[in-house]
């Protein structure tokens, strides 16, 4: 969370405030005052978030160069970069990456097209519009470990129902049922934030546009590609870089679906198998730190090669 | 963020977070570990959920006179989960735990991670007099005694006396009779715990022990993987796939094979003494039927070597109340507590003369045959890394049907080893 947090909040600022640079030529003192007094005004926020988020990135990047075993504290030792050649020729953290990859490519993409449906329909309703958008965001509210033991509980042949109505098996003991499973959760729980973020996009849309399109003699769909997705791209792209976020650091619905048996581990699971179960800190620290890597470089990809930036922010960021 | 909350209410609001905050994590920690009260030292103990432990901690109150008082801290029910939540808190230095309730796994980790203390002295004369051997050395590292055995625990072979007139001594003769009884339409199942998990492990554990097979050296600190190990791969591959296991095999725990067994589909189950008790309730026409013997070996002629488990009672290195820590420990596993709890609780006593306590016959009609087994008892490869070296045993052995032992021994070799210096990844 707090790494997404930090990437994201941290790229448009900066453009801002170069953009602030290049305009400060004269500046009034009331204006100097009222800058500085901005500034005062942030340290403390600008201090917290240095504190909780700073100092553990760099605290672990310290450990994962380091051989350190809670188990043997006498061996401690700096290794240089050994134990990301440890994790990086390994089959295990692999198999997780590729697992990973593609629970966040699936997800993501069945979230947009669901969530696109779904901000629509909260969009465009007409009657109990308030119910039927409190109704559509109940899965996001429930905390997801218990929507997973739901789900869990669900699939186990004896004591769901859903067991029953697909398999005669157990479907959460083998590798390709358990990973449909633990998207379908995941899909589930997250579509209907998909769908808040889309409907900020939605909002954007100028009716008159719209109306435009249609007495050009535009279809349907001509209108939803031709003159809606352009002006929703940038809320689509906000969107998509949250979920990808989000996704690839997936986490309490496979602890509790299947515990990473039959090889359905994801990095996240890794990690803490080997960091709290395993008391490896070396090793540990270094899958942290490579997720940390991973999420950068999407986010990076996102912000500067598909131009992400907030719905409604200046040109600038939208390139 | 930083868009939504630019009102005036803001410095305010968040200090009122900050307040709330505080008063919730407040009385918390204070519950957590319990303080001391009025200068009697408060000893926080941290054991698994045991029915009628409560009881014993009331005794022993009692017994101190005031010179501490115990407070229990359950423990999560999985053992994983135990672990986790001491070993963080141990990590973090916290001086709020006293005594620890450690699975005989754990303590070498405890002890090399230095989160226990050595029992010397006195003390540690009192937590060895008696006490059983094996137990004793799952409480022992590097020549050193780090906790009181608490009690022990083995799996025996629990048999339908109606199917199986005379109970095999080895497990190519009890698959022989499940094959026959499979062949006759009658009940045949062998049910045990077969899943990816710690008991996968020590039922392979069993196997390399009876057969006198070695997985790592006796220090602990390289792997070994003898012809007997490999060996056993081979033994425990033929009996997943002879078709004689429950269909949920691999994904069976201690539970699950009671219920299976308890369902009557086995003929076999071998499993730990707490089926029995709840056979008696849960299944009062299979009762009468059903007889305990020892767990089978591989050779008819040498006994088998049964994996030992059970609990020990460590002194966290960071109590404030050392000496009261120590005489709490052995007041929790004193030979009458031992008798109580494994009369009440079901668990078999690591201090051999309570065995032979006339109240032990009713509750324990196998005491016999525990003792014996843990007597012969074979502890779990003695190692810090054990945690690591058991994830990788049960990720390679499992599904067992799929065994291969020349080439999984020539992977574990390997991957055992990465295991023990802590260099590899885990699965």
């Amino acid at each position: 969370m707090t790494t997404q947090i930090g990437q994201t909040a941290e790229k448009p600022t900066t453009h801002r405030v170069r953009a602030e640079k290049k305009a400060k030529v004269h500046l009034s003192e009331g204006k100097k005052a009222e800058r500085k007094l901005g500034w005062m005004l942030c340290a403390p926020a600008a201090i917290v978030m240095l504190a909780v988020t700073a100092y553990p990135i760099i605290y672990s990047v310290w450990l994962s160069f380091q051989r350190f075993d809670l188990k043997f504290p006498d061996q401690r030792e700096f290794i240089g970069l050994g134990n990301y050649v440890t994790v990086l020729s390994n089959q295990y953290w692999w198999t997780a990456f590729g697992i990973t990859a593609l629970i966040t490519v699936v997800t993501v993409a069945v979230e947009l097209v669901l969530g696109m449906a779904l901000a629509w329909i909260m969009f465009r309703t007409l009657i109990a519009r308030g119910l039927v958008r409190t109704a559509a965001l109940i899965p996001y509210g429930i905390v997801t470990v218990v929507a997973a033991f739901s789900w869990k509980y669900a699939w186990t042949p004896g004591t769901g129902y859903l067991a029953k109505l697909f398999t005669d098996g157990a479907p959460l003991t083998e590798r390709a049922s358990s990973l449909a499973i633990i998207m379908l959760a995941e899909i589930w729980k997250t579509t209907p934030f998909m769908a808040l973020l889309l409907m900020a996009g939605l909002a954007l849309v100028p009716e008159d546009l719209l109306k435009a399109a249609s007495m050009d003699g535009a279809s349907g769909w001509q209108r939803f590609t031709k003159v809606m997705l352009p002006v929703m791209k940038p809320a689509i792209l906000v969107a998509l870089l949250f979920r990808t976020l989000d996704a690839f650091r997936v986490f309490d619905n496979i602890y509790v679906l299947t515990a990473g048996s039959n090889n359905t581990s994801s990095v996240s699971m890794l990690a803490y198998n080997n960091l709290i179960r395993g008391l490896n800190l070396g090793i540990g620290s270094t899958m942290s730190v490579l997720i940390f890597i991973a999420v950068a470089i999407i986010a990076f990809v996102f912000v500067k090669l598909f131009g992400t930036a907030a719905p409604g922010s200046s040109d600038e960021g939208r390139r | 963020m930083a868009e939504r909350s630019r009102g005036p209410g803001r410095r305010r609001r968040r200090g009122v977070a900050a307040l709330a905050a505080f008063t919730l994590l407040a009385p918390t920690a204070a519950a957590c570990s319990g303080g001391d009260d009025g200068g009697v030292p408060v000893i926080n103990v941290y054991y698994a959920p045991e029915q009628n432990f409560q009881k014993v901690i009331d005794d022993c109150n009692q017994e101190a006179q005031g010179r501490y008082r115990i407070a229990y801290q359950v423990l999560p029910r999985g053992a994983d989960d135990q672990r986790v939540q001491m070993v963080r808190r141990l990590a973090a230095e916290d001086d709020g735990m006293d005594v620890l309730g450690l699975d005989v796994t754990w303590t070498a980790e405890f002890a090399s991670a230095k989160w226990i203390k050595e029992w010397t002295g006195s003390e540690k004369d009192e937590a060895s007099k008696g006490t059983l051997q094996q137990p004793l050395e799952s409480a022992s590292y590097e020549g050193k005694l780090y906790a009181a055995p608490k009690n022990t625990n083995t799996q025996l072979l629990w048999y339908r006396s109606d199917l199986v007139p005379n109970p095999p001594k080895t497990w190519d003769e009890m698959i022989q009779m499940s094959e026959d009884l499979k062949s006759q339409g009658k009940p045949y199942e062998i049910d045990t715990m077969g899943a990816q998990y710690e008991g996968l492990v020590v039922l392979y554990n069993n196997m390399v022990a009876s057969d006198g097979g070695k997985i790592l050296n006796d220090e602990g600190n390289k792997v070994e993987f003898d012809q007997g190990a490999v060996k056993a791969l081979g033994t425990l591959q033929k009996f997943a796939s002879a078709g004689v296991t429950n269909p949920s095999f691999t994904n069976t725990q201690e539970d699950d094979a009671r219920l299976q067994f308890q369902g009557g589909s086995g003929a076999f189950q071998l499993n730990y003494p707490f089926v029995w008790p709840a056979l008696q309730e849960g299944a009062p026409d299979l009762k009468d039927k059903v007889k305990w013997a020892r767990y089978p070996g591989i050779d008819a002629g040498t006994p088998s070597k049964v994996t030992i488990g059970g609990y020990n009672l460590g002194v966290s290195a960071y109590t404030k109340h050392p000496d009261e820590s120590f005489a709490a420990a052995l007041c929790l596993r004193s030979p009458e507590h031992q008798l109580f709890s494994a009369i009440n609780d079901g668990v078999p006593p690591t201090i051999e003369s309570v065995y032979s306590d006339p109240q032990m016959d009713k509750a324990y009609p196998f005491k016999a045959d525990i003792l014996a087994q843990v007597k012969d008892g074979a502890n779990r490869p003695i190692t810090p890394a054990y945690q690591n070296v058991s994830t990788v045993l049960s990720a390679t052995l499992s599904p067992p049907a799929d065994i291969r032992p020349e080439q999984d021994a020539k992977d574990l070799r390997g991957s055992i080893q990465d295991a023990l210096e802590s260099k590899g990844v885990l699965p």
